[in-house]
């Protein structure tokens, strides 16, 4: 009984905040500066209408989904060999690359955001989404690699022996045998890698400015204009958590082996 | 562990991350370290500065060392607090997640939620929700009678800055935990039940010495992430009131982007990224010793 109180509870405020966005997007901006009310008296949907009619809106929308569909794929492709090689073999400077690899992933942002800016100026990829893909794969490559060789490592090696001698080339074991037993370690990969280029937003903005800006980037519009449109800002909000809680539903089963990096 | 074949061919399949990592991370990094040794007259033409910015940086009568100085200690009390909090709360829910039935999936996906809401949005959702005009926090603080502005109060700013990284990431304490708990298998509770065990004892003698893997893990990466933090406080706070919530990554970018103060910013970067990289070989060390104590 305690344990559902805490539960309860917890969960509570966990969607107190969010229940206060969800119910500011459905009400009008006089309703929201004039009194507090705990339902839209008023309820509109003027604020998601705005954002769907409004290409820089969705086209931000669409951006942000880009990139982070872009990054996940590049990541979790080349994150493969290189997990299936940390867990299966020992090679010259093997635990110094993972270090190093693994340091990536705990670098601030905030360190790369200036060097980016002029290496992504200096190829040419500047303002594309492809910048933000490449930019995330610093700290989402390393991230992939180290979830994958956790769930590999949990694959008995006596597997690739066997095909080995049953006549499999690598590719063809690799592909057919090997992908197939670490889907879920896949699926958690590729969880991570979305989840944390979808909420990276420093990166994302100092690399756009017009053509590839990120939906996170539209919502600062909604600062500068006449005093603050929070019923907009709000519903650009709720918008943000869908793709989100979608991709969760998918992968709901393994997210707690996921958390622990499919070292548990 | 050590029962690996050794093939140094393997290099072939690291491959592909070597060049991604060199190109994103190797690269950028190397201009850093360019700019953090050379000074600008403007119109691109740079020349050698030496040591210079860093003998700035690690003085706090500079106007640079100061910022730097305090930044580094607010960084440090702020990861502090955070993990003083999330770490026992995030045991206690996980201890108290459904053990089986539908609620598993759902409270398991609900709890995961504010972590898949971009990092702007969270500092906006409290940015709203803690004025005291428009948002339920706010208002229900001020009613209650407490004095509560977070744009003019340091002490209002720091909790609710707190208070919004408890809610974001306490869930990922929690779910480390509960992926340690479900390990464990049920013999060990029935022995404990056979031996009369209380819940305290249960929990002190089982549960908790099976957690110290996850919890390691919970503790670096929270800390990691705390140290870094930048766009929450950003939104809500934008560092003030003051200077009171401008974090290391604030003002490295106030620095660099801001100010396109080119040779300060490059020397903090790297400062800020060594010590980073510090906390990472600890944090890696430790985990690999136990994961050669454990198969040992």
């Amino acid at each position: 009984m305690t344990r559902r109180i805490v539960i309860g509870l917890y969960l509570l405020m966990l969607a107190l905040p969010i229940y206060w966005l969800i119910n500011m997007s459905f009400k009008d901006n006089v309703e929201i500066t004039s009194a507090l009310t705990f339902w839209p008296h008023r309820p509109t949907i003027e604020h998601y209408v705005h954002i769907f009619q409004d290409p820089a809106w969705y086209g931000g929308f669409l951006n942000s989904l880009s990139y982070v569909f872009l990054n996940t794929v590049i990541s979790v492709v080349i994150a493969l060999p290189a997990a299936y090689a940390f867990s299966r073999y020992r090679f010259l400077g093997d635990k110094h690359l993972f270090f190093w690899l693994l340091s990536n992933l705990m670098a601030p942002p905030a360190v790369y955001a200036m060097p980016f800016f002029n290496l992504y100026s200096a190829v040419g990829l500047f303002d594309t989404v492809w910048a933000v893909a490449l930019a995330h794969c610093l700290f989402n490559v390393p991230l992939a690699v180290w979830i994958l060789e956790g769930f590999m490592s949990g694959v008995p090696r006596e597997i690739d022996e066997t095909a080995a001698l049953d006549g499999y080339s690598f590719p063809r074991f690799f592909f057919r045998i090997f992908v197939p037993l670490i889907a879920n370690g896949i699926g958690v990969a590729a969880f991570f890698c979305f989840m944390f280029s979808w909420v990276e937003q420093l990166l994302a903005t100092t690399l756009t400015t017009v053509n590839a800006k990120p939906f996170v980037a539209v919502m600062t519009r909604t600062y500068s204009a006449a005093g603050m449109d929070w019923g907009l800002l709000a519903a650009a909000g709720v918008l943000t958590m869908i793709p989100g809680a979608i991709v969760i539903w998918f992968v709901r089963n393994n997210i707690a082996k996921g958390f622990a990096l499919g070292r548990v | 562990m050590n029962d690996k074949p050794i093939s140094n061919r393997a290099w072939f399949l690291v491959v592909p991350v070597m060049v991604f990592v060199l190109f994103s991370s190797l690269i950028p990094m190397m201009t850093v370290v360019n700019y953090s040794v050379q000074d600008s007259m403007g119109q691109n033409s740079f020349f050698w500065n030496g040591s210079e910015w860093f003998r700035h940086l690690f003085d706090p009568t500079t106007d640079i060392g100061g910022r730097f100085s305090r930044a580094l200690v607010r960084n440090l009390v702020f990861s502090g607090v955070v993990l003083l909090i999330e770490i026992p709360l995030g045991i206690l829910v996980a201890l108290c997640i459904p053990k089986r039935g539908w609620a598993v999936g759902a409270v398991l996906v609900s709890m995961t939620l504010p972590m898949l809401i971009p990092w702007n949005v969270v500092g906006t959702i409290w940015q709203v929700f803690a004025r005291a005009d428009i948002g339920l926090l706010g208002a229900a603080l001020t009613g209650a009678g407490i004095p509560f502005n977070n744009t003019q109060d340091p002490l209002s700013a720091w909790s609710t800055i707190v208070v919004m990284d408890v809610w974001h990431w306490t869930s990922m304490v929690a779910l480390l935990c509960y992926a340690g708990l479900k390990a464990i298998p049920d013999a060990f509770y029935q022995a404990a039940r056979i031996d009369g065990a209380g819940r305290w004892s249960v929990f002190r003698n089982i549960e908790l010495p099976k957690l110290r893997r996850v919890l390691i893990i919970a503790v670096l990466l929270r800390f990691m992430e705390s140290f870094m933090i930048y766009t929450e406080p950003a939104v809500v706070t934008g560092g003030g009131p003051g200077e009171a919530t401008s974090f290391l990554s604030l003002d490295l970018v106030k620095i660099a982007l801001g100010q396109v103060d080119l040779g300060n910013a490059a020397a903090l970067s790297l400062v800020y990224n060594l010590i980073t990289l510090t906390l990472c070989w600890i944090f890696f060390t430790t985990m690999t010793q136990l994961d050669a104590r454990g198969s040992a």
